[in-house]
């Protein structure tokens, strides 16, 4: 047989065998967990979940199902998976090296280079790689979902992302997330003018721009590509558009101008958003914040304190968490993050809440997502202790109802250096 | 090394001794008066590796007296510590605090001396902002002491300066009395993307270890220079009378700052403190200082620290890591959790927490806590007790203050955190703190905290 026949043959063996075809993943039944279901029915102390296929099926107690893989939980927390926050993985392997960096369309011109062009057309979607080590690495940390971002390097326009099930295939993006971003601010004024005026300026213009019913005369100065103003345009009609930012006051700008151009806005980061809780509760604008931040880096972050987050909580703004200060690789940080937001005053139901349900609401993942109840996609953890709690760890990770690997190139690395004579805890069944 | 050697060696060391007694710069730092307390029965890590359950901690005229159940209360002041625990004042060995203050604007950038990558004539101390909002955010996460380094830009850097975090208008006032200074080295890709950049040495590896070595050589000269010219003055003193003609008397060589520095580093007067992830360069380092005479007080950052565990623990080196920072540049790219376990694990390891962070030193404690676990997890067996050393006396070795701070002995520097449950733990935070005896920080009486100048009249202010 030459290489030549060899080929077809296999092939067909293949489509025999029902290879190549997405295999059902076999039931599961997770026994005797404190099931976090962040529904209203609340935390199940003793509870058994049945997975059937990639969908949660039951909740409840004595649940049995013929030939499930059996967890016998023995008490241990189970929640939904956990929100990795607004991250650069699948786009970026290590940050400072550009070559294995793929999170902006600035690379080489600079965003104050001569005949910059703003690109909100710009998607990362097409960059990711499934296969980056930091995905492994948080997905074994129980992170299963995460906005994969654009990075706007200092300028106005960042372009488009969108939320990515980390359960390793290659187009894990979900539709509905996606989301245009902007920053806005003290941090991204390069290329835009170096001033806040004119960040306004030309947002205005862009928008003018991509507004259906504003015609472009020959010879007007134009700011976007045909594609650029088309995609914008999307957004401005009821998208939704992720505005980097924490200045109180740039906010309120934010919001007004989100309301002329019914623009659903995500404001990031928000470190003085505490100021203006009460127009951000109003207009039901959510708050993606990094609960540890308590400095200024900036000016603009003057007064963040730890209780950011219970403090915009209690006003009635939904909160997602996300972690920025050790970058991407450590996006798990959010659960820590969480947990200390919880010691300044947030309620733990509530932490939960912004690594679940809040974004996958945000983020229009479906109603029963962030959710273990019947018809809830099964992205689960079940975690060895507290999953808020840093000496907590996720044991058993599923996504879309396949039992994840827990095994990334770090552990490769444990095991490879254990001391000598140093036996590995088992994982508990 | 020969006789003659020998005595010119204890000459210098002499001549840098009086040096020192002048004391340039020399701290102000005042012990406040204080009165008597006794933190009753609570549960004790004492930073030695003993856990000690419902008992008592007395302080006294800034000292630990005593640790052990029922303690006479005499005219102390006693707080009930039922459900609380009690540790050493946390130590980072670690901080850019004040020379890379908040906010992080162009004129906080004072951190890095990035016009030479041999600046070992600069102080951090003398870039360090009082007004830093950090300082107090650290004492709030229970940091009552830290070393403040210069950056990593450099191959040789600078001296670092250890504080007592104590709200003050200079920094001398915070300056630790009696604390070595550090120096601070730095390998791998920060020196050599610096100064590769500008198409100027070092702009590879081999060049870094070629920068250190000229730098050690050319103090060498130099000490050999100050030897040679005791050497001539004593000489000179011995004349007597008409034998002694004031014109021959030797003139001493001119002060080098930065050769005054690596002298002091190979005569162990200052701790010799070094930024390196990989484990290769890590060894390389052990081999530069082994050329020079110079002993590594510790390896900074080390995310490969756990690949000569063995080695650094019988070099008696100590590995100044995080618990979990991996991968943002390639040598940091086989960060793993267990590093402090494992960097732990060995007869004579020595494990710190270390934060090179505003963000990370305010919660020094939590990175212990994810390093025990994961170390457990892994098969070791670490309990709190041991893990606290992490944290406290273990940085205070590195920085050559473990004779006076870094465990609750009787006769220590009574630097005291009283946490509202086990400090292992994200929900832990510090009730009280009290450096020096006197106490610091109170959770229950916010505007009593420390609160810099500089976020007074701002936005959000009220707290």
């Amino acid at each position: 047989m030459n290489r030549l026949s060899f080929a077809p043959t296999f092939a067909l063996l293949l489509a025999v065998l029902g290879v190549g075809t997405p295999a059902r993943a076999q039931d599961v039944l997770i026994r005797g967990a404190k099931v976090h279901t962040m529904t209203a029915s609340g935390t199940l102390d003793h509870a058994d979940v049945l997975v059937r296929g990639d969908r949660i099926v039951a909740v409840g107690n004595g649940l049995a199902a013929a030939g499930a893989t059996v967890i016998e939980a023995n008490g241990r927390p189970l929640t939904p998976g956990l929100f990795g926050g607004i991250t650069g993985l699948g786009i970026s392997e290590i940050e400072q090296e550009s070559a294995t960096v793929d999170r902006s369309a600035l690379v080489g011109s600079g965003a104050s280079g001569p005949g910059f062009v703003p690109r909100p057309e710009f998607d990362v979607t097409p960059s990711f790689n499934a296969d980056a080590v930091a995905i492994g690495v948080n997905r074994a940390e129980g992170i299963t979902f995460a906005m994969i971002a654009p990075s706007a390097s200092g300028t106005l326009f960042a372009g488009q992302g969108a939320v990515a099930r980390l359960d390793g295939s290659s187009n894990p993006f979900i539709a509905a997330s996606r989301t245009q971003f902007l920053d806005l601010g003290s941090s991204a004024t390069e290329g835009v003018g170096f001033s806040r005026g004119a960040q306004f300026m030309v947002l205005e213009q862009a928008t003018r721009e991509a507004l259906p019913g504003k015609p472009l005369q020959a010879g007007d100065v134009r700011l976007l590509t045909p594609t650029g103003r088309e995609v914008f345009a999307r957004y401005l009609a009821g998208g939704r558009i992720a505005f980097a930012v924490d200045r109180a006051a740039d906010i309120r700008q934010v919001l007004e101008f989100s309301a002329q151009h019914g623009v659903k806005p995500v404001i990031v980061g928000g470190a003085q958003a505490p100021q203006v809780a009460d127009l951000l509760a109003r207009a039901k604008v959510p708050v993606v914040l990094e609960p540890l931040l308590d400095l200024p880096g900036t000016f603009d972050q003057l007064g963040a304190t730890l209780a950011n987050a219970s403090r915009l909580q209690r006003a009635g703004v939904p909160i997602l968490f996300t972690h920025f200060s050790a970058g991407t690789n450590q996006a798990h940080k959010v659960r820590q993050g969480a947990g200390v937001a919880v010691a300044n005053g947030l309620p733990w139901d509530a932490a939960l809440a912004a690594l679940t349900t809040t974004p996958a609401d945000v983020f229009g993942l479906g109603a029963a997502a962030g959710r273990i109840m019947p018809g809830s996609p099964a992205d689960l953890v079940l975690w060895s202790g507290d999953p808020l709690e840093v000496t907590s760890y996720a044991e058993h990770v599923w996504i879309g109802g396949k039992a994840q690997s827990m095994r990334s190139r770090q552990t490769e690395l444990r095991d490879r250096y254990r001391p000598t004579g140093v036996v590995a805890k088992p994982r508990s069944p | 090394m020969s006789l003659q050697q020998l005595g010119g060696a204890a000459l210098v060391l002499f001549v840098l001794a009086a040096q020192a007694a002048s004391e340039p710069y020399p701290s102000t730092y005042q012990r406040p008066a204080s009165a008597p307390v006794l933190i009753r029965n609570a549960t004790v890590l004492d930073g030695t590796g003993r856990r000690l359950d419902g008992a008592d901690v007395l302080i006294r005229d800034g000292r630990i007296v005593a640790v052990g159940t029922a303690l006479p209360q005499g005219e102390a002041t006693a707080i009930d510590a039922q459900g609380r625990w009690v540790t050493p004042g946390l130590i980072d060995v670690h901080s850019h605090l004040g020379v890379y203050a908040s906010p992080g604007i162009n004129a906080t950038q004072d951190g890095n001396e990035a016009t030479d990558p041999v600046t070992a004539g600069v102080w951090a101390e003398h870039s360090v902002w009082p007004q830093d909002p950090g300082f107090a955010t650290a004492l709030a996460g229970g940091v009552t002491t830290m070393q403040v380094l210069p950056g990593s830009a450099n191959l040789i850097g600078g001296r670092g300066v250890t504080l007592r975090n104590v709200p003050a208008t200079t920094y001398q006032a915070m300056k630790f009395p009696g604390a070595p200074q550090g120096l601070k080295m730095a390998c791998g890709e920060n020196p050599k993307r610096v100064y590769g950049e500008r198409k100027q040495a070092p702009s590879t590896r081999m060049g870094n270890v070629a920068g250190y070595r000229q730098a050690f050589a050319d103090a060498e000269d130099y000490q050999h220079q100050w030897q040679k010219y005791e050497a001539e003055l004593a000489a000179f003193d011995k004349k007597k009378g008409k034998d002694r003609d004031p014109a021959e008397r030797p003139t001493p060589p001119k002060r080098d700052l930065r050769l005054e520095t690596l002298v002091a580093a190979m005569q162990g007067q200052v701790q010799v403190h070094v930024h390196c992830y990989r484990a290769d360069e890590m060894a390389v380092m052990l081999d530069l200082a082994q050329e020079f005479h110079f002993k590594i007080a510790a390896f900074h950052h080390g995310v490969e620290a756990y690949k000569i565990a063995d080695r650094l623990a019988q070099e008696g080196v100590c590995g100044a890591l995080w618990a979990d920072w991996w991968g943002f540049k390639l040598e940091a790219y086989d960060g793993i959790w267990e590093n402090l376990a494992y960097v732990d694990a060995p007869q004579n390891g020595c494990a710190i927490v270390h934060s090179d962070s505003d963000e990370g030193i305010q919660r020094l404690n939590q990175e212990a806590a994810k390093a025990m676990a994961r170390g457990n997890r892994a098969g070791l067996s670490i309990p709190p007790e041991r893990a606290i050393r992490w944290v406290t006396s273990n940085p205070a070795k590195a920085l050559g203050i473990a004779d006076r701070v870094g465990t609750l002995e009787p006769g220590k520097i009574a630097d005291v955190v009283v946490w509202n449950r086990d400090p292992f733990s994200v929900y832990a935070q510090p009730d009280l703190i009290y450096i020096d005896g006197a106490l610091a920080f109170d959770r229950s009486h916010p505007p009593g905290t420390p609160r810099s100048d500089f976020l007074l009249g701002q936005p959000g202010a009220a707290r």
